[in-house]
């Protein structure tokens, strides 16, 4: 092999490195601005998530712009453990007055607290097997990773989720 | 047809260059500058905005969320997801902290960490709004690297009248 063959070869090597690169470039830069996927999982979102597994898919963008509202399900890195991204429902934003059951399995006691600035209340749709702002109060709102908006159950609702989604898109 | 193509091969390139980058600002390390006089004697020690310093922080410690006593990191603030501030880890889950006005003791909760700035008189960090949880930090602050007088490592600073014992 003489010089003008090596160097061929690196030119081509260096290519396709770069191409690679750049691919996983691009996959980061979706997952982290436009969409992400998470595996939903435990009893803590019941008749919304099954307790097996759900993929769901979340866009981060409304999050990054602060556009999530009252009833969405969101990720979010969970406050105990930084490690997990657990998905709950946002029940009151910042200044709202929560009225919320104390522990809803022995006794139907209700406290009254107001959310303070830059804070979110997130609970669980299963109220009964939940970790969730009951038992660690307001979270801040950087905290939030994206807002989920379609369940992967099986490829029709899946198929259904695209089109609607797209359709929201262009209105 | 010329230019069309070399527009096209430009754009390209700010393209491909732009997610590199913002992929490596947000896996690896960025640099960001410090505003304000909370850190004093840290960064911005002569106060003024000509002569901010710009620091360099790694985002490979997110990977696991494992932080020591004295790093300084960068945090979303908890009243306002917009800002970024940076402080300096005191507590981390499990030690006790004593708080400055009450003279309570309380324990840092788990997946938290009680972060002060360094000029304790000018600065708004956990003794006015608490513990904060790890999720909320972005990044460790590991080198000064602008300005070139002042470039070099921090070094991780623990006050042992701070932690309460």
């Amino acid at each position: 092999m003489n010089f003008q063959q090596w160097s061929a070869l690196m030119k081509e090597g260096f290519n396709v490195t770069s191409f690679v690169a750049t691919y996983l470039c691009f996959l980061h830069v979706t997952n982290t601005y436009l969409f992400t996927h998470a595996w939903v999982y435990g009893p803590s979102m019941l008749p919304t998530f099954s307790v097996t597994g759900n993929l769901v898919l979340a866009e981060r963008v409304s999050t990054r712009l602060g556009k999530v509202g009252r009833g969405d399900v969101v990720l979010i890195r969970s406050p105990q453990n930084p490690r997990k991204v657990v998905t709950k429902r946002l029940v009151g934003m910042e200044g709202d007055k929560i009225t919320y059951v104390v522990d809803p399995k022995n006794s139907d006691r209700r406290e009254t607290i107001v959310v303070p600035k830059g804070h979110v209340w997130i609970e669980g749709d299963n109220i009964y097997a939940t970790s969730d702002s009951r038992k660690f109060g307001p979270v801040p709102y950087g905290l939030l990773h994206g807002r989920v908006f379609c369940k992967v159950s099986d490829l029709k609702s899946f198929m259904d989720c695209i089109f609607f989604s797209f359709l929201f898109f262009f209105l | 047809m010329g230019t069309q193509n070399f527009l096209w091969n430009v754009a390209k390139k700010y393209f491909t260059f732009g997610i590199i980058g913002l992929t490596i600002s947000d896996r690896y390390a960025s640099i960001l500058p410090v505003r304000g006089s909370s850190m004093s004697p840290t960064f911005n020690p002569h106060g003024g905005s000509l002569t901010d310093d710009y620091v360099l922080v790694e985002k490979l410690c997110l990977e696991k969320y494992k932080f020591s006593l004295g790093d300084v990191v960068v945090f979303r603030s908890p009243s306002d997801y917009k800002e970024k501030h940076i402080k300096r880890i005191t507590a981390l889950p499990g030690d006790w902290i004593r708080t400055p006005h009450s003279n309570d003791i309380l324990t840092i909760p788990e997946g938290h960490c009680w972060v002060v700035g360094d000029n304790s008189a000018s600065s708004l960090d956990s003794r006015s709004f608490g513990p904060i949880p790890l999720g909320l930090v972005q990044g460790r602050a590991t080198h000064i690297v602008w300005p070139p007088q002042r470039m070099g490592k921090l070094d991780r600073k623990i006050e042992l009248e701070g932690l309460g014992f």
